[in-house]
């Protein structure tokens, strides 16, 4: 009884902020300027599929690399002595304290033409680089900017694992890297699904990364450009994030069975 | 246990703050809690403190008592759709004349109380009455300018006297600046081509569209301010006024208006008409039509004053800037007009396409 009635703001704070404004998304994305009900909007979806896909070729790029560098990190995290993890908890948290605006700014200052970069590789007689507007600075700017949430899932659920177990294995004859293998990567799997997750989802609907950083857009920007541009097409821009939903959905359902299967087999 | 108690220090701490502010508000002049909420463009009035300026907003609230909540927009387009769809409470905006036409034909605007205004007496004759307003009831001009192509001199040796530079290939594309927003950058991609940019025909906007395809361009707003003067920029479109401001920060910086015409604009004062303090705003509008607040202004962002008190004591350099005060219009500047719904959401389509294959 009592757990009920604790849920209850959430509750409605879930109701007010995220149940009513997806109704008015699906509202919107069938309805045309007058409010009357048309199929119309669906014609927007064709057009940009070659939006959706290059931003779920970043989406997917950036949750990689960001895997492959939390992991080992994660890792190394869970083995040092509690004082340095508190420590490299703050640092790896430090950056997120910052506006997100200004953290891409900064990136373009460093990596717009005579920039920061441009000035260091100067030095050493190379240069000018040519990462600027290119696909390539828009992965840079989404892991440097969801890295945390990739290592912090991972590293909670790597130091979870209880040393016995690990022992046990050693016991047993596993050499590390078969600890590694047949031990924390299975137990860390809820881990690392959370942090795929984190990640790969505001990494599809990401926006001014790309704009600013990659000096075109992706379905982030395409979107923003529908609701806010002269012709506040809010129809258009429904539409749109309706369909980025769907797709994102569908990553999650397949994420999620994955993390279930594996649950099955470590028990 | 500890967590519990230093979670509690941090919320004691947070209330206090806000208590201390709460406090110093209910206790000031501005008794009737009464805020003016202003929406400006990004670098649109003087913020300074430097020599000879003062920020005019502190100002404002240290004459009236009345507290000022100052945001900014970044493209008139911006400004509409955050209008359209509701939510904000803006007392006083700053829209073009296009846009302001616009709202005004969508009632989106108040009518002002002229009386309220004095100040008003200082406008130049030729900026009252204008075309989007055109019994002059809704609006005071702000300022004017021109649009046209700042290049940096010490990469552009080139003679530059058309838009064609802008789609040279002599230049890493991200160096060459585009505005990020439909209506000017269709502006001048229509205007190369020779058509007028308040075209409603359909084709030469598509032709206008397949001409912005066909350079990398690097499109921005308020970040020409950093990347222009730095060197990150060789070329790029903006407005004359702001190249006046740029020119202080980097010497090398040039400015030309091409001959094949170009964007001549109003920038207004006006009070939406959903606001509950239109008096106050236009003691506001009065305040920035005085001679010394104007020059402040002025003087400060190089824009181009369309008030005569202002004019009349502006550093001798500045009033004689052909930059900023030509001393003739050709025919060939245009005004932007307000366009047909169907043809903002072709534009906008278009826009989209643009600057997603602008890889």
């Amino acid at each position: 009884m009592k757990s009920k009635k604790l849920l209850f703001p959430y509750t409605v704070w879930m109701a007010i902020f995220v149940v009513i404004p997806l109704f008015m998304v699906l509202y919107y994305a069938f309805t045309d300027k007058s409010g009357a009900f048309t199929l119309e909007n669906l014609q927007y979806i064709p057009k940009h599929l070659p939006i959706y896909w290059d931003s779920l070729k970043v989406a997917l790029i950036s949750t990689a690399i960001c895997l492959i560098l939390a992991y080992p990190l994660a890792l190394i995290m869970a083995n040092m002595k509690a004082s340095m993890q508190r420590m490299m908890n703050m640092l790896i948290m430090l950056p997120m304290w910052m506006n997100f605006i200004l953290r891409i700014c900064a990136w373009v200052i460093i990596l717009r033409p005579n920039g920061i970069l441009d000035s260091i590789l100067g030095v050493f007689g190379f240069g000018p680089n040519t990462i600027y507007h290119t696909t390539t600075a828009i992965v840079i700017g989404v892991v440097y900017n969801y890295l945390p949430f990739m290592v912090l899932p991972i590293y909670t659920s790597v130091s979870k694992i209880s040393r016995s177990v690990i022992e046990a294995g050693e016991d047993l004859g596993c050499n590390s890297f078969n600890v590694l293998r047949r031990i924390i990567l299975p137990m860390s799997i809820p881990g690392i699904v959370t942090g795929i997750t984190m990640v790969f989802v505001p990494a599809a609907s990401t926006f001014v990364i790309s704009l600013r950083l990659g000096g075109y857009s992706l379905i982030g920007d395409t979107i923003d450009q529908y609701y806010k541009g002269g012709s506040f097409n809010m129809q258009a821009g429904s539409m749109l994030s309706l369909v980025l939903m769907v797709i994102i959905l569908i990553s999650m359902a397949i994420m999620n069975r994955f993390d279930n299967g594996e649950d099955a087999g470590i028990v | 246990m500890k967590k519990i108690i230093s979670f509690l220090l941090v919320l004691s701490l947070l209330f206090a703050g806000t208590g201390i502010f709460s406090s110093c508000s209910s206790d000031g002049e501005n008794a009737k809690n009464r805020k003016l909420v202003i929406c400006n463009w990004g670098e649109y009035i003087c913020d300074s403190d430097e020599d000879g300026f003062f920020d005019v907003i502190k100002k404002f609230e240290e004459e009236t008592g009345i507290e000022v909540e100052y945001l900014t927009a970044e493209t008139n387009e911006t400004l509409y759709s955050t209008m359209k769809a509701g939510g904000v409470n803006y007392d006083i905006i700053f829209p073009s004349d296009y846009m302001v036409q616009r709202m005004i034909n969508e009632d989106m605007i108040a009518e002002l109380d002229f009386e309220n205004i004095p100040n008003f007496s200082n406008i130049i004759d030729r900026f009252k009455n204008p075309y989007y307003d055109p019994e002059n009831k809704y609006t005071v001009p702000y300022f004017w300018g021109t649009v046209g192509i700042i290049y940096n001199t010490s990469m552009v040796s080139e003679e530059v006297n058309s838009w064609d530079i802008l789609w040279s290939d002599q230049y890493p594309p991200n160096m060459i600046l585009m505005f990020n927003n439909p209506r000017d950058a269709f502006a001048i991609a229509l205007n190369k081509l020779g058509y007028s940019m308040n075209t409603v025909n359909e084709e030469q906007i598509k032709e206008a569209a397949e001409e912005l395809k066909k350079q990398k361009f690097n499109f921005v707003m308020d970040e020409f301010f950093e990347l222009m003067p730095s060197g990150g920029a060789a070329i790029g479109p903006y407005y004359a006024g702001d190249y006046l401001d740029v020119l202080q920060d980097n010497e090398d910086l040039a400015f030309v208006r091409p001959e094949s015409g170009t964007n001549i604009f109003n920038d207004v004062m006006c009070v939406p008409a959903a606001s509950k303090n239109k008096d106050l705003a236009e003691q506001f509008i009065n305040f920035m039509l005085r001679a010394d607040v104007g020059k402040c202004n002025t003087e400060y962002l190089g824009y181009s004053t369309p008030n005569q008190a202002v004019y009349d004591i502006l550093d001798e350099d500045l009033k004689n800037s052909e930059v900023a005060y030509p001393s003739e219009i050709p025919e060939t500047w245009e005004y932007f007009e307000v366009l047909p719904d169907k043809i903002n959401d072709l534009m906008n389509e278009l826009w989209v396409d643009i600057v997603s294959k602008n890889k």
